[in-house]
């Protein structure tokens, strides 16, 4: 880490934050041959964004599925909260990178799927999908279908969706891949204003450095074949200032540097 | 399936039905279906006898020089399909009326107008198995990436040129799918055209058997008749995979 | 997010309605083309029946006087009825057996293991081979129909369900378990919504074999309904009747199929309804 991303300490809660969620000795092969991930050890402290970037095959959309209960480790495990994932739970909630919407489901009925399947009654259920689909900003579009929204609108709806359950810790999945580069910048900012709002501990993959490096606390550097973690880097910038301003911070600059000097022997 | 930790292959599948089958026949609960094994043993008498030698030959002559026929109209039908909208939208609706509709009604028109022989059968093949052809022509043509088209245009290709090194490649796995589906509606079109005709081939033994209630040889001639049938989609569908290799460049 | 994404949302809505615009001008096109194309055929037909190209290939305005006879005498409409009786019977009896059993082949593994081959089989091979046999064995009444409309129809109908539930989108599955649906809301708000417009496009395929069955039992064995129009006008040779008959039952077909399509189309596609 450079000595200008140590030099802006923000006055974030990183100190203080205990892990909700804690990775232990994480393993996953695919059959015999494939070796995903190797012996992750990660904490995720409340609160926080934390990122998991890495080239291509690194195995970070493995190790968030696995958090998330989708899929089976071969070896170590997850707690959250300190009890040990078996499957999905209540605390956690998944936002897909194909969005993962119901064709033939209204807005409305999409960010309340959630409480549908926990059988929580009409009226309430779309109350809270309502007041979430307002905060994504998509109100007046509660009775469309996904098929009448750009790609941007459809991940605003599947977060809606993430944030209806009202789960501690929410699961992103290269949320912004299938969305326009301007929607996406538009997305991230919102993205952060959020957090101001909604208490919650975020786990966020991607293959953009400069998406991680805006939006996260943490950032964990996996390296490919087999995924293992290589560094974990914290870029310290205050988020207190505009958006264009971020983007032209020094940390926020030498950080992404950092991280691409770090990458780019895995380029191919 | 897995019993036990073995993966089992689907197609095992069947040997469980032939058992059954097996069983059922041996039982006597059903006249329809003789034990396998007997069908099995009639078999060989059937193959042997100079009757389904004929027969044989006399489909599979119909059945070759019709699904030639049928490629060799089917692929530059759908050709000019798939390049000319005028053509496409003349003769859209009725190649698509012509893929759906029941074909069979049609052979009685066909009898009258070829007579009641070898011919009535080879038209009755060509005209199963043309539309699909056609219409997965069609498909692959339009389906050609527009950027290997302007890449040969900017390379100064002629007309000439661009279908026979491009789009005509590059439709390819799409016009061997239609072939493969032509060849499966084909041999049902040999073999609806030789049950109406049901004055030769094997249209005369299906008629003599189920007549006579030879269930044993009806059933040995129906197997004979399935495995054609497989045999030949199964063919193609190798050659498809081959294909494939090319299909996985494109869109990769 | 306080801050309303104005321009992207006017965005969105405008080249969705751009979108229209354009598919309803040449909407009206295509009309203006299918009419080309029908009068085109129609006077070709006209044109090789009155050189003639043969003495049974009556010009079309002759079968479509046939038509008339037949329409008026009550003969076509009483072939229909006795046509579509074993028609309707053995489609929804395919129906109901087909989509059960496709969607617990999609569902189940051992279902699968023990269904697939068999329908892959039935399939591909010419299951008519079979029709005359059925006659022999239940006779010549309804029975007989119905099941050679059964043997062509299910197959394809099954075939159907069961790629329709495999190719439900995996993220849409791994998204229900997520927020915790159980096996049975998986089945019932994911699964199920998602393959039924492929399931409804087997019920078209089903239907659509239908007809040949039908078809073909009538014309090979049991003299009754349009087959037996067909044959008995053949017989006597009554060519524009028998014409008449044979282009009355295809069309019936190629538009109960494509009416089938536009039902498809609208009930399960909003995604293509604009297009249609």
């Amino acid at each position: 880490m450079t000595a200008a991303a140590r030099a802006v300490r923000a006055i974030s809660s990183a100190d203080a934050a205990k892990p909700v969620v804690e990775v232990r000795n994480l393993g996953k092969r695919y059959g015999s041959q494939v070796e995903a991930l190797r012996d992750i050890n990660l904490d995720f402290p409340a609160g926080q964004l934390t990122s998991l970037l890495g080239p291509s095959g690194c195995g970070k959309t493995t190790l968030l599925k696995i958090i998330a209960g989708l899929l089976p480790a071969t070896n170590g495990e997850v707690f959250v909260n300190g009890q040990k994932v078996t499957g999905p739970g209540p605390e956690r909630a998944f936002v897909f990178q194909d969005f993962a919407l119901l064709p033939w489901a209204t807005v409305v009925r999409n960010a309340a799927f959630g409480l549908e399947l926990r059988g929580v009654p009409v009226a309430e259920r779309e109350k809270t999908a309502r007041h979430y689909i307002d905060q994504v900003g998509l109100s007046g579009f509660e009775n469309r279908y996904p098929h009448e929204l750009s790609g941007g609108m459809r991940q605003r709806v599947g977060l809606a969706r993430a944030l209806a359950v009202n789960a501690d810790v929410l699961l992103l999945d290269e949320p912004f891949s299938a969305v326009d580069e301007q929607n996406r910048r538009k997305f991230q900012e919102d993205l952060l204003k959020l957090r101001q709002v909604e208490n919650k501990t975020l786990i966020f993959v991607t293959h953009s450095i400069e998406e991680a490096v805006y939006l996260s606390d943490r950032i964990v550097l996996l390296s490919p074949r087999p995924g293992r973690v290589s560094e974990v880097i914290e870029p310290r910038i205050s988020r207190d200032r505009s958006p264009d301003q971020i983007r032209r911070d020094s940390a926020y600059l030498d950080t992404v540097e950092t991280i691409w000097r770090g990458l780019r022997d895995y380029a191919d | 399936m897995t019993i036990a930790g073995y993966r089992i292959p689907p197609m095992f599948s069947l040997i469980f039905w032939a058992i059954v089958w097996e069983i059922v026949g041996r039982l006597g609960l059903v006249f329809l279906f003789p034990p396998l094994s007997h069908v099995v043993m009639e078999l060989g008498q059937v193959l042997g006898s100079g009757q389904f030698l004929g027969a044989a030959l006399l489909t599979l002559k119909c059945f070759f020089i019709g699904i030639g026929i049928a490629i060799a109209v089917g692929v530059p039908l759908g050709y000019l399909m798939g390049r000319s909208d005028t053509a496409d939208k003349l003769l859209g609706i009725w190649v698509n009326l012509f893929v759906s509709a029941p074909l069979s009604a049609l052979v009685p028109v066909i009898m009258i107008l070829f007579g009641m022989g070898e011919a009535t059968i080879i038209v009755t093949v060509v005209l199963f198995a043309v539309w699909i052809i056609a219409l997965d022509t069609r498909a692959g043509v339009r389906d050609v990436s527009p950027s290997l088209l302007a890449m040969a245009q900017s390379f100064g290709a002629t007309r000439w040129q661009t279908t026979t090194k491009i789009i005509f490649f590059a439709a390819l796995p799409e016009i061997l799918a239609g072939i493969r589906l032509g060849v499966i509606r084909g041999v049902k079109g040999v073999v609806i055209g030789q049950l109406l005709v049901s004055i030769l081939g094997l249209g005369e033994l299906f008629e003599l058997y189920s007549r006579n209630f030879l269930m044993e040889e009806f059933w040995a001639l129906t197997l004979i008749v399935f495995g054609f049938a497989l045999g030949a989609a199964e063919l193609i569908a190798i050659l498809e995979r081959k294909i494939d290799f090319y299909a996985g460049v494109r869109h990769g | 997010m306080s801050v309303q994404t104005n321009s992207q949302i006017a965005g969105g809505v405008d080249a969705a309605r751009e979108g229209a615009a354009t598919t309803a001008t040449s909407g009206e096109s295509i009309l203006l083309w299918r009419l080309a194309s029908i009068v085109l055929f129609c006077l070709a037909w006209e044109i090789a029946g009155r050189i003639p190209i043969n003495v049974a290939f009556p010009p079309f305005s002759e079968v479509v006087m046939a038509f008339g006879r037949i329409v008026a005498d009550g003969t076509l409409p009483a072939a229909f009825l006795d046509t579509l009786q074993p028609l309707v019977i053995g489609v929804f009896l395919a129906t109901a057996v087909g989509i059960v059993m496709g969607v617990g082949m999609g569902l189940r593994e051992e279902l699968e293991w023990a269904g697939v081959p068999v329908f892959v089989v039935m399939q591909a091979a010419p299951m008519a081979a079979l029709i005359p046999l059925i006659t022999f064995i239940y006779g010549i009444g309804l029975t007989a129909k119905v099941l050679s409309v059964i043997i062509l129809a299910l197959p394809v109908i099954a075939l159907n369900g069961y790629k329709a539930v495999r190719n439900v989108s995996p993220s849409l599955r791994a998204m229900c378990r997520s927020f915790l649906g159980s096996r049975r809301q998986e089945i019932f708000k994911v699964i199920l919504p998602d393959a039924s417009p492929m399931i409804f496009a087997g019920l078209r395929l089903g239907i659509s074999a239908g007809f040949v069955g039908v078809i073909l039992a009538e014309l090979l064995i049991t003299p009754t309904g349009i087959g037996d129009l067909i044959t008995y006008h053949r017989s006597i040779a009554n060519y524009s009747e028998m014409y008449a008959a044979i282009a009355t039952i295809i069309l019936f077909a190629a538009i109960t199929v494509g009416l089938l399509e536009r039902i498809e189309i609208a009930l399960f596609r909003p995604e293509k309804k604009e297009h249609a």
